[in-house]
């Protein structure tokens, strides 16, 4: 680009166009190119797995299930003050509704969605589905009642009413252990059902009980690692790859060989003495299981940040602390452990990060008392089919590990991390 | 640490062959339990311990049976297949992606790249299960579960954040004169990408191809949520196995396996040297 002046002070490039012009041309057709390189990838990215992890989170807020198949009743319901019972047009219109045909399909997912607040609803619902039929005439207030009592109870219609909206908190609410009482406060949930906010701090514990385990066995061999002549490091580190290069499931099949009542090392244990036949310990199908296998698993995460900043730290800053008087332990661990905090920070939230949303581990070797959150969402999804509950346990959980990458993001740098 | 030093006293000598020890211990930890399977796939009998016949050596009570039992069982070479179809379709898919978008986001005028590259990465992140419940729902809405394209698309995205980051680091050693040079010297820019850049960010895409394909060959999760019978891969059937009846065909299946995983490594481990030495980093 051969670049004129024109004596006014002003660049051109040798066809007329103002440089600054021209530069700024060049630059975007550059961004252009630049983004279009990464657009398929992040279209591709966008629909086949933002979008429906973005779906589902909608799913936990929403709750059109009783407003889809009772519309006219809820419309009834609105206008009432919420004490003794709802006027005899709502109960019209919950006849008419009932006795529909068509609309068998929404009552039985109001019903299980009804039912999820307060168990006794489906039964409720199908029983006076059945019935009201039948009664072709009101009062209607009196047939509902004559079919079950709990029709007679204000909390019945109250429960109806508040779970009407499009959108609700409930699962939310559910989520931490809470609920909406039929005046509509939020309650915390009696004793018995109380099981998420215990499971939340549990899959906090453990991930964070793995972290540490983590920390404690890398940290040595990382360090053997980076000070070792590089032909022995390079053996040594297939010892950590090819962990990590085995299928998850292969080396969650192999701690169940090794832990079992009649496995290896029970066999060892009894073989030495150290435990009598009858009397094998339990290693497996309960929460040691789980913390030994993700350990054994996550384990290569920590080790590789850790020995790539070991790798860089230069081996005279501690010859110099040393001959500057230090013992080897100050020298250790006043010069060198410090360098390596960047590392620790990259493999402890990494590990973190990947146990707190572990699954399959704890569903093969963690038996009832090692079950984490993302076995509970399984749960939810596959067995009781409560599906904005699912939703909202893993909305919460999502966050948890969002603000956590977060973190990661800033400390490391995400475009930083490396395998292998 | 290398070495002791010449004036080391009793206490450091001491705790220098205490720590080597302590390093041994938790190699064993790490390398152990895999190490500890193979030989039991060939016990002749279906239990998963080592029995005394087998500590004696002697020869009856090694087997190949389980071995048998895995080509007797058409259910494993079905899932095997399966494993096989999805991977290499994935890999192709999430290696062609993954290698564009790392070659935009290497250019320096790339815009908003922070947030594009978190965006590429979640797959990475977001816990599995969370996945398998979001796709699961979405892709019933089109009638994509329960069939390959939906497994082989659950598969791509979440290959790709590794080609991705493998792509971009390979990418960042790139000295873009060579580009420039090229086109100096009257090339094209699809020669010069195929004749310049390819040859030297190879290493790169293939190491993250076969993270993508370990992804795939690896993940039971989304497989759990999205496949059906037809579409059962290797280890949706080892989950079946560990889950109702463990036998010692899984330990057969997990040997395999566990070769395939020694082969890839391999390969990585060539591959890294490689370019190590076109960069010029001594490999040592």
């Amino acid at each position: 680009m051969a670049v004129v002046s024109d004596g006014a002070g002003m660049l051109r490039t040798a066809d007329g166009v103002p440089l600054k012009q021209a530069l700024a041309r060049a630059t975007r057709v550059n961004k252009i190119k630049a983004f279009l390189l990464v657009a398929p990838l992040l279209v591709f990215i966008l629909i086949t797995f933002i979008v429906p992890i973005l779906d589902m989170m909608t799913r936990s807020v929403s709750s059109p299930e009783v407003v889809d198949a009772l519309p006219k009743t809820i419309a009834e319901l609105v206008k009432w003050d919420g004490t003794d019972l709802p006027p005899e047009a709502a109960f019209a219109a919950m006849a008419a509704e009932m006795s529909d045909k068509k609309n068998k399909f929404y009552l039985g997912k109001a019903a299980a969605r009804l039912n999820f607040q307060k168990s006794g609803f489906r039964s409720l619902f199908n029983k006076s589905q059945r019935k009201i039929k039948r009664v072709k005439q009101g009062p209607f207030k009196d047939a509902f009642a004559k079919i079950d009592k709990r029709w007679a109870q204000s909390a019945t219609w109250n429960i109806i009413r508040n779970a009407s909206g499009r959108y609700t908190d409930v699962h939310y609410l559910n989520a931490i252990d809470m609920n909406r009482d039929p005046a509509g406060e939020i309650a915390a949930q009696p004793k018995i059902k109380r099981i998420y906010v215990t499971l939340f701090e549990r899959t906090i514990y453990v991930s964070f009980g793995v972290t540490i385990l983590c920390l404690i066995l890398a940290y040595p061999i990382s360090y053997l690692l980076a000070t070792l002549p590089l032909k022995t490091s390079n053996l040594l580190m297939i010892l950590v790859l090819l962990p990590f290069w085995t299928s998850l499931l292969v080396r969650t099949t192999a701690w169940i060989v090794l832990l079992q009542a009649n496995g290896v090392l029970n066999d060892l244990f009894v073989f030495f003495g150290i435990v009598n036949d009858e009397n094998r310990i339990r290693m497996i199908y309960n929460m040691t299981g789980s913390l030994i296998a993700m350990t054994h698993i996550l384990m290569p995460f920590m080790v590789l940040p850790l020995y790539s900043v070991m790798k860089t730290i230069s081996p005279t800053y501690m010859r110099a602390a040393r001959s500057l008087g230090a013992n080897p332990f100050t020298a250790f661990v006043r010069v060198y452990m410090p360098q390596t905090v960047p590392g620790i920070g990259a493999g402890s939230i990494l590990v973190f990060i990947l146990a707190i949303g572990y699954y399959i581990t704890p569903a093969l070797v963690g038996g009832q008392s090692g079950q984490l959150i993302s076995n509970l969402i399984e749960y939810h999804m596959k067995k009781s089919l409560n599906w904005g509950l699912a939703a909202a346990l893993g909305g919460l959980l999502l966050i948890g590990i969002l603000v956590l990458y977060w973190l990661y993001n800033r400390i490391v740098g995400i475009d930083k991390m490396k395998f292998g | 640490m290398s070495n002791l030093p010449p004036y080391a006293g009793p206490a450091e000598r001491t705790w220098y062959y205490t720590y080597r020890l302590i390093c041994a211990a938790i190699f064993v930890f790490l390398i152990a339990p895999i190490i500890v399977m193979v030989p039991l796939s060939f016990n002749a009998e279906p239990y998963f311990t080592f029995r005394p016949e087998m500590l004696a050596l002697n020869p009856d009570a090694f087997s190949m049976r389980w071995y048998q039992d895995i080509i007797d069982n058409r259910q494993w070479l079905f899932s095997m297949k399966n494993s096989f179809i999805i991977g290499i379709a994935a890999t192709l898919l999430a290696t062609t992606l993954g290698t564009l978008a790392a070659l935009g986001l290497s250019r320096p005028d790339m815009p908003y790249k922070g947030v594009i590259m978190g965006i590429l990465i979640s797959p990475m992140i977001v816990p599995l299960i969370i996945t398998a419940a979001g796709l699961f729902f979405f892709y019933s809405r089109f009638g994509l579960s329960q069939t390959f394209v939906g497994i082989i698309m659950a598969h791509t995205a979440l290959g790709t954040p590794f080609v991705v980051i493998t792509v971009t680091a390979t990418l960042s050693g790139f000295d873009t004169s060579l580009i420039r040079a090229s086109a100096g010297l009257g090339a094209s820019q699809t020669r010069t990408f195929f004749k310049v850049i390819m040859p030297l960010i190879s290493p790169g895409v293939i190491s993250g191809g076969l993270f993508a394909f370990v992804t795939s060959f690896d993940e039971v999760v989304v497989v759990l949520f999205l496949s059906g019978f037809e579409q059962r891969t290797i280890p949706r059937q080892m989950w079946a196995g560990i889950r109702e009846q463990i036998s010692p065909t899984i330990l057969a299946v997990a040997t395999i396996l566990v070769c395939i995983s020694i082969a890839l490594l391999t390969v990585v481990e060539l591959l890294r040297r490689r370019s190590e030495r076109l960069r010029g980093i001594s490999p040592g």
